[in-house]
């Protein structure tokens, strides 16, 4: 079993192990960010670079540093293997970097986006991001096209994880969805067209980091943080049938499957359980779904404004007098 | 003096063809290394000849061959990388069109070998012509009794395979390569596992440059200690370079290692000095994606040593001071040149090449390009070159493939030796005006 330290600390993991996989063993600050690793889909990961950590020790027989920094989702660990994650100011200058390119493209439209709330880009660049954009030109951007009657493609928002293509490669039969073109206008697509009909298709949404897919069922029918998260679970022949169920009074807006820590999907859900079933009466509530006190989806945000004793009117007076200069 | 020794028979009426190409030696490796030694041993010859890789990265040949795992059962293969994109090279398509027989003399005895039973030329799609003359070399060889099964009777068989791309650059990169050659998008792989262990068909594989192939008959041929005194140091034998731009004699000359820059570029055998007497300002010694070094500063080394053609002599100084030999694009710029609308050429061709699976490649290089076409229309700011050395500092090694490097490393040497160029057109943009009419010629908008 080999031992690697990450930001000093030591951990054993079996065998095979990759570096991202052993720091969520560890968990907390060291776990580095994913876009595009998906623990249950394969072959994933690499592309998005946001997870690069800086290796200072390759292993205990051969202890030189690797040269670059590396894709930790991707790069199996070796016994005594030192890595930095947050410990290394010029890593997070990096990745800070990367975090930059996926925004320069990206619209920004989190205020009309059905993903704003739980939405990992946001989360990244929270963390990671700058205040301001130093990219100036025009922003690319795409048709939105319906990949099936149920899914919505803003290609605009894609981040190009391929996510999605693993899940269309990996669960879907019939491969009608990749990627086309190259380049910064390569696009996620359907060939010509082409519906993905396909009962798992749907899990699509759910490993899709940023608004780009989404469920044509619930688009613009709430905001996320308005809706209850209720843990419930129907029998069903395609799936295991436990999903979140996304409530307002008493009313599902949607359905999704079980999300961890990660944003990774407990257990992919079939197309029936989150499309059809939009009745309390089709599910059996186990009860409210624990969300982390982090996340905006668990503030209650009419409280925590009053908390932060923002003066209304003075901000609206700074306001007025500087549109009073303009003029 | 120098040696010819991939280009001695070039001026041979009808060398294209087998005939011509056996009377001047031609397949006696073949014959040599099948009859009378062990695959370990052609290994080993060419492990003692000190060959390096002629695409790009220098590796050595003969230790990448040990390095291919032998597991039983298991086919291996070997597969040329004839995809020849760099801008400014253009050796291995002269080596292909005029000598097809030299590579697949090279690729039998090679995979002899390597014990691959099946080997492929991945040739860029829009060298099409030279496919043909590939296709036409094999089946001579074929009906020689060079390639199939029971080659010249001993139990070794070979099927040769030329496969033509779509014209990608980024499948000039081994494992997108693969990829492509596997059927699919051109995308480069995840490393490792790396192709020695899981290359083709997840099966072993090595994949070499054409040259380097080219090169392996003749030590098997003159024997690895021979060609190893050719060359300096650790460079041994001849290389290919493709010299070009505004110089006298633009070609492909085969030199051998070590030749100093100031003669190749001055003599009248290779370049042939600067067209029109001009002086010369800059040159990009091994192909686009190297970093551009200031004329000065090519002909001697930090040390005030004479800079030789070789992988050493070149890269001395580091990424500061010096470059690489590369692929052997020799690249040579007069007084003349703009060097900063010759890099906004070389970035557009990154940004258009760019596979788009890693976000700093894919967003960055569209990035640098269009902060370029700002120099190009006169509204850049002094901002934008600390901007545009941002950008590709987290370009660079922040990549799946080098091509993130390529793209990054032109415009770092550009900014560290030609800052003042830059500066220079944010101060005076009255000075650019034919790129106007480049606008008009290629059908281009200004970027908004």
């Amino acid at each position: 079993m080999p031992k690697v330290t990450i930001d000093n600390i030591e951990i054993e993991v079996p065998d095979g192990t990759t570096i991202l996989q052993a720091a969520r063993m560890i968990g907390g600050d060291v776990v580095p960010p994913a876009m595009c690793y998906y623990s249950k889909l394969e072959t994933s990961g690499g592309y998005c670079r946001t997870c690069i950590v800086k290796v200072t020790q390759g292993s205990a027989k051969d202890p030189r540093p690797m040269p670059k920094p590396v894709a930790s989702c991707r790069t199996p660990v070796m016994d005594g293997m030192v890595v930095q994650n947050r410990t290394a100011p010029d890593l997070l200058e990096a990745r800070n970097g990367v975090v930059e390119f996926l925004l320069i493209n990206h619209p920004l439209d989190c205020p009309i986006c059905d993903q704003a709330g739980e939405c990992h880009l946001q989360d990244l660049s929270y963390e990671n991001g700058l205040a301001k954009s130093r990219y100036e030109f025009k922003r690319r951007e795409f048709d939105k096209i319906d990949i099936g009657d149920k899914i919505k493609l803003h290609m605009t928002r894609c981040i190009l994880c391929y996510r999605c293509v693993k899940v269309a490669n990996q669960l879907c039969d019939g491969r009608v969805h990749g990627v086309l073109n190259r380049g910064d206008v390569s696009e996620i697509s359907t060939y010509i067209q082409n519906a993905v009909d396909n009962d798992f298709s749907g899990n699509m949404i759910d490993v899709c980091p940023v608004g780009a897919l989404t469920d044509k069922t619930f688009r613009f029918k709430s905001r996320v943080w308005f809706t209850k998260p209720m843990d419930a679970n129907r029998d069903c022949k395609k799936c295991d049938g436990k999903v979140a169920l996304w409530m307002s009074n008493n009313e599902v807006l949607r359905v999704t499957g079980r999300k961890d820590t990660y944003g990774e999907l407990e257990s992919w859900i079939c197309n029936e359980c989150r499309f059809d079933k939009k009745e309390v009466s089709d599910w059996k509530i186990e009860g409210p779904r624990k969300i982390d006190r982090h996340s905006v989806i668990s503030q209650n945000h009419y409280e925590s404004l009053r908390q932060l004793k923002i003066d209304v009117s003075k901000q609206k007076n700074i306001a007025e007098k500087a549109h009073q200069d303009n003029k | 003096m120098s040696r010819q020794l991939l280009l001695e028979h070039i001026n041979t009426p009808g060398i294209r063809g087998i005939k011509a190409f056996r009377e001047k030696g031609g397949y006696s490796a073949l014959e040599k290394a099948l009859k009378t030694m062990k695959p370990d041993e052609v290994t080993e010859e060419v492990k003692k000849s000190g060959l390096r890789g002629r695409g790009g990265a220098g590796f050595p040949t003969g230790m990448k061959w040990s390095f291919l795992a032998k597991p039983e059962g298991v086919p291996r293969y070997l597969v040329c990388n004839a995809d020849e994109s760099e801008p400014g090279t253009f050796k291995d398509r002269y080596l292909m069109s005029l000598l097809p027989h030299s590579l697949v003399e090279g690729m039998i005895v090679s995979s002899y070998a390597l014990g691959a039973n099946t080997a492929y030329i991945y040739i860029r799609g829009e060298m099409l012509y030279v496919y043909h003359i590939l296709e036409e070399a094999i089946a001579e060889a074929y009906e020689a009794g060079f390639l199939g099964k029971n080659i010249l009777g001993t139990d070794f068989s070979l099927d040769l395979y030329v496969h033509s791309g779509g014209g990608a650059y980024i499948c000039g990169e081994e494992t997108a390569l693969l990829e492509s050659l596997e059927g699919k998008r051109g995308n480069p792989r995840i490393k490792p596992p790396f192709p020695a262990v899981k290359g083709l068909w997840q099966s072993p594989t090595v994949v070499n440059n054409v040259e380097t192939i080219a090169a392996v008959p003749h030590i098997i041929n003159m024997s690895g200690d021979e060609y190893a005194k050719i060359g300096i140091g650790k460079s041994t034998g001849t290389k290919l370079i493709s010299a070009c731009g505004h110089i006298n004699k633009p070609g492909v000359y085969e030199i051998e290692l070590g030749v100093p820059v100031e003669e190749f570029l001055y003599s009248d055998k290779y370049c042939g000095g600067i067209r029109n007497g001009k002086k010369l300002k800059a040159v990009v010694a091994g192909g686009s994606s190297v970093p551009i070094l200031p004329g000065e500063m090519i002909l001697k080394t930090p040390t005030g040593e004479p800079r030789l053609m070789s992988y050493e002599s070149l890269s001395e100084g580091g990424f500061a001071g010096g470059t690489m030999l590369g692929s052997g694009g020799f690249i040579v710029m007069d007084e003349d040149t703009s060097i900063v609308k010759n890099l906004w050429n070389f970035t557009r061709f990154y940004h258009h090449e760019s596979c788009g699976q890693c976000s700093p490649c894919r967003e960055g290089t569209g990035w640098m390009e269009k902060i370029l076409h700002k120099f190009m229309d006169g509204h850049a700011t002094l901002k934008d070159i600390d901007l545009l050395w941002d950008i590709q500092s987290k370009i660079e090694g922040k990549t799946i493939c080098p091509l993130g490097d390529a793209a990054a490393w032109p415009v770092a040497s550009a900014i560290r030796h030609f800052r003042s160029e830059f500066e220079d057109y944010v101060r005076n943009p009255e000075k650019i005006k034919d790129i106007k009419h480049y606008y008009r010629l290629n059908n281009l908008q200004p970027v908004s």
